[in-house]
């Protein structure tokens, strides 16, 4: 390859920051600044508006055909505007407020979830030096601002003046505190293997190369076990199935926002799909080498698309395990945060620890494995024996 | 006090209670997502358990009983169709049965094959669609039970070719059936037939050996051997508790006796079981369905001698009951030789079942209700009658 | 073990995903209004009023005879009696019904009318797109509203129709054959009185 052709892999992947440059750069110098972060607060904005649109047809369509049906087919092609549809719909409609409710927390309950989840992406690198600031405690002002939703969500519970309601925001606070913990534990490994905060530099870390394998904290022992909590904790955080307990319409109806008709209901979609993206993106940043291309030999793909697609297989990931599981218990849900994610990440750090202090090799592979998997294998008897939980077999008369 | 708490109605502390907070009153239904139909409970929560439950019923009262007694003996029979609107064939049958000993009616050969086949494909989708909503209310978003709807087309298909209806059938008549089968309906039932026991394998693996099912159903809402005899409850939720009782085996209505099949019975009593018993009685309705399917008979599906107009059986008194998809269906006829009925009263399954709801709940928490009730099978068309 | 269900499930779903757009039987959901599915003979909706021949009201088969008025579970049917004949479906001078409503919101299309019914009059209709926007007037059908041709009974039932017109036809010929049976005594008696007038005339001369 010659190296004009470096150049423009090189310019495609970084024409979203050469044309914010170029547009800033005929502005006064003290503008220069605060209006490049309000465009890139845009971009942000609308690509990641437009990115919930895709979702929930992609949803829509794919739980459809997981349960043999056609899914939305109706708007535009192959349905695909139908969250245009569903937008104008929900403008339209009539904006009930319960007459006894809290109006002024009701109304501000769907606007901070929303604003706590973009705030969230300030500092997700979406791609090479795409990314809106770059803190150096960028991933401890994450979970800081993720825990905002905490508070929206309570508000919109406790100021519905409903009961179900209510108990939704009950059991929305117990699970998202419960899971926050196992999840900020399960990043922690990835923080003490980089030894920065900073997300860019978390993902500068894993966008290099041995031969064609990446160097992704994922294929590391403690790293996929990692993954695999933080994405258990991220599922809990952000509602989803199986875990979506706050608002199981089977039981308690929606949960919070029962309360909510109109386009707060749709904003308080909205934050939710926002706060499992911005999770995700955190996964990927944190586990999944961020922008960093999977192989060596695919860098020229520029570094945007693979956050992109990414996080779309994240998101695909969510929505066939929505097709397919259950929901839990309260009690049972409580039980697997401290019974089990709890000690297994905490016991992630560890073995992080000793990773870090043997030599590399197979034997260390072997010992990390090993020190994983048996007390996984036993918290899970353990969480299971007290209950007898079995397939059984049935006696038949004649 | 905030106003915010106002509006939740706080229980005062019933003396000698043993609660540690205050307990918090909600009533789920008569509009809510899972309660199957308008179903009220009245739910008194200590934070998210059960203390007390109350269900309260009666939003779909129709006048049932009363409108037969004023009605023709055939005119009731669309009536009972909605009933228990998922298995108007069943319904049917149990009232014909009834009108057919209390006139003392014969019913041919090969109606009796009909009703079998019909009513063993209605407990099929029944059961498949009960499934569905059970794990519905579980929280796995419809995808068993679309699994079910997708097979149950295939029974309504059958029955919209027989009856004209998908689900409102009217198709028993005093003494046989409406119709006879129409050409081709054997070997599409057949071919129906031999696809379910696919249908049910992927069942079983989707949901058989699901650790969140199994957490949350084994060793929820446990109905004890002695108080589900007591409590008269019947079909698969008794069978379920591991009471041996079957109206097809110990009433051997019809000609269920020329039938080999096996009755499975649950060990537990729990929320599981009434699961698993279900989805195995399944396999065993098809085991009847492909024996009636290959012996059904040539011949007249009515017994000539009945009269469609004026039909005015003698005086006395006649009980039927059969063995519902929801369990032991009864009909009870006073003729006072008339042409309609002096006496007419249902004994609902689902209604019977119902009583034991509270027993089973309490205890457990506001999430196992809904699965609780779920698995207990009540429709309430024929609850409220 | 622990997930292993879990996974089993998740299998399930994949292959049914993927079985969605490769197999027809996983897909059985119909795109209503471009495809519509096969007529089905058995097929009921609300009933209607055969008519023979061109004109409705003189061909209505029907003769108010109330039998279905009465049967009716719901009570949907109002008939009036005419005070004059016309001849029904087989040539007998009948009464016919001046009004025969249906009122459509109240039927629960059982089909007990046309059970009940002595004269194949009245018969289910397979049609079913009948939204309105009156819900008393334009739920309530009139005599003209229920008419229909007995070919269109053939279209939509053919089975059935044809053994509703074979007995029919079988009945008309029956009258008919009584009919100039009766002609032909009729004749006969008139001949024969009149020959016995004659010879009586012949016997008198």
């Amino acid at each position: 390859m010659t190296l004009s052709m470096f150049q423009a892999i090189d310019q495609i992947d970084q024409i979203f920051v050469t044309s914010q440059h170029r547009l800033v750069s005929d502005l006064p110098a003290e503008f220069q600044s605060i209006s490049s972060a309000i465009l890139s607060v845009i971009a942000i904005v609308l690509v990641f508006a437009l990115l919930f649109a895709i979702t929930t047809v992609l949803e829509r369509k794919g739980l459809g055909r997981m349960q043999n049906r056609y899914g939305p087919n109706r708007v535009g092609p192959c349905g695909f505007f139908q969250p245009l549809a569903d937008g104008v719909k929900s403008l339209t409609k009539e904006d009930l407020v319960p007459r006894t409710a809290d109006q002024l927390v009701h109304f501000l309950a769907p606007v901070l979830l929303v604003m706590a989840a973009f705030l969230a992406y300030a500092v997700l690198p979406v791609g090479r030096n795409m990314v809106l600031v770059n803190l150096n405690a960028g991933v401890l002002y994450f979970f800081a601002v993720g825990s905002l939703v905490e508070l929206a969500v309570f508000m919109a519970g406790w100021s519905s003046r409903n009961k179900y309601s209510l108990l939704g925001a009950m059991r929305a606070i117990a699970q998202m505190i419960s899971y926050e913990v196992p999840l900020v534990l399960a990043s922690i490994v990835v923080i003490m293997a980089a030894g920065s905060l900073s997300t860019v530099s978390i993902v500068d870390m894993q966008a290099s190369y041995t031969g064609i394998w990446p160097h992704w904290f994922v294929f590391t022992p403690w790293g996929f076990a990692g993954f695999a909590l933080f994405m258990i904790a991220a599922t809990a955080e952000s509602n989803r199935s199986p875990f979506d307990l706050p608002e199981g319409e089977s039981e308690i109806i929606a949960g919070y926002y029962i309360e909510y008709s109109g386009f707060k209901f749709a904003l308080f979609f909205l934050g939710e799909y926002l706060g499992m993206f911005a999770t995700s993106a955190m996964a990927i940043t944190l586990f999944l080498g961020g922008w960093a291309a999977p192989f060596s030999f695919l860098t020229w793909i520029p570094s945007y698309l693979w956050f992109f697609a990414k996080l779309v297989l994240l998101i695909l990931i969510f929505i066939w395990i929505r097709g397919t599981l259950p929901r839990l218990r309260m009690d049972q849900l409580m039980s697997f945060a401290w019974q089990f994610m709890l000690p297994m990440t905490l016991l992630n750090l560890f073995v992080a620890g000793v990773w870090h202090f043997m030599p590399a090799g197979i034997v260390r592979w072997l010992v990390c494995i090993a020190l994983l998997v048996a007390p996984a294998i036993l918290l899970s008897r353990s969480l299971k024996q007290g209950k007898k939980f079995a397939v059984r077999h049935y006696r038949f008369a004649e | 006090m905030s106003t915010a708490t106002e509006a939740i109605r706080i229980i005062p502390k019933s003396p000698g209670a043993n609660d540690e907070g205050q307990w918090l009153e909600v009533s789920m239904g008569p509009q809510h997502p899972s309660t199957h139909g308008v179903f009220r409970m009245d739910v008194v929560l200590d934070g998210e358990r059960i203390v007390k439950l109350k269900p309260v019923f009666g939003y779909l009262h129709r006048n049932h009983e009363k409108i037969a007694e004023n009605e023709s003996y055939l005119g009731s029979m669309p009536y009972t169709d909605r009933l228990d609107y998922f298995c108007s064939l069943t319904n049917n049958w149990a009232y014909a049965l009834a009108v057919e000993k209390l006139a003392g009616i014969q019913v041919p050969e090969r109606a009796e094959y009909i009703r079998i086949i019909t009513a063993e494909l209605t407990r099929f989708q029944n059961h498949a669609c009960l499934i569905g909503f059970l794990t519905q209310d579980m929280g796995a978003s419809g995808t068993p039970l679309m699994y079910a709807f997708r097979e149950r087309e295939k029974i309504l298909d059958l029955f919209e070719s027989l009856t004209g209806a998908r689900m409102m059938c009217n198709y028993m008549r005093f003494g046989g059936c409406r119709v006879d089968l129409p050409a081709g309906w054997i070997e599409q039932a057949r071919a129906a037939v031999a696809s379910f026991p696919r249908f049910l394998d992927e069942f079983e693996q989707l949901l058989a050996s699901n650790e969140i099912l199994m957490a949350r159903t084994q060793g929820v809402g446990v109905l004890s051997k002695e108080f589900a005899v007591n409590a008269g409850v019947s079909g698969p939720v008794l069978r379920a508790s591991g009471v041996n009782y079957d109206v097809r085996k110990a009433d051997k209505y019809g000609i269920y006796d020329r039938f080999a099949f096996k009755i499975p019975l649950g060990e537990h009593g729990d929320t599981y079981d009434r699961y698993m018993v279900r989805l195995l009685e399944m396999r065993e309705s098809l085991k009847i369905l492909e024996l009636a399917l290959r012996d059904i008979p040539a011949g007249p599906i009515v017994d000539p001698k009945t009269k469609i107009r004026g039909f005015r059986p003698k005086p006395g008194e006649a009980y039927a009951h059969i063995e519902a998809p929801k369990g032991d269906l009864g009909f009870y006829l006073i003729s006072d030789g008339s042409s309609n009925p002096y006496r007419y009263r249902v004994r609902p399954p689902s209604l019977v079942n119902l009583t034991v709801l509270e027993e089973l709940c309490i205890g457990h928490n506001v999430a196992d209700v809904v699965v609780i009730l779920g698995s207990i099978d009540i429709v309430m068309g024929e609850v409220d009658r | 073990m622990f997930g292993e269900g879990i996974l089993k499930g998740l299998a399930e779903t994949a292959r049914n995903f993927f079985g969605s757009y490769v197999s027809k039987d996983r897909l059985t959901t119909v795109q209503f209004p471009e495809q519509r599915l096969p007529q089905i003979e058995a097929a009921r909706n609300f009933p209607f009023l055969v008519y023979d021949g061109e004109d409705w009201q003189q061909g209505m088969r029907c003769v108010s005879c109330f039998i279905c008025e009465k049967e009716c579970p719901p009570k949907c049917i109002f008939i009036e009696k005419s005070t004059d004949k016309k001849p029904d479906a087989v040539g007998k001078p009948q009464f016919y019904p001046k009004v025969f409503n249906i009122d459509v919101s109240v039927c629960m299309s059982c089909q007990i009318c046309v059970e009940v019914c002595p004269f194949d009059a009245i018969k289910m209709d397979v049609a079913f797109e009948h939204s309105t926007n009156n819900r008393f007037a334009g739920l309530l059908w009139d005599k003209k509203e229920l008419a229909k041709p007995n070919e269109y009974y053939r279209q939509i039932h053919p089975i059935e129709a044809a053994a509703v017109d074979a007995a029919l036809a079988e009945e008309r010929a029956k009258v008919a054959a009584k009919a100039k049976a009766a002609a032909d005594a009729k004749a006969a008696a008139i001949a024969a009185a009149a020959a016995s007038t004659s010879v009586e005339v012949a016997t008198e001369k």
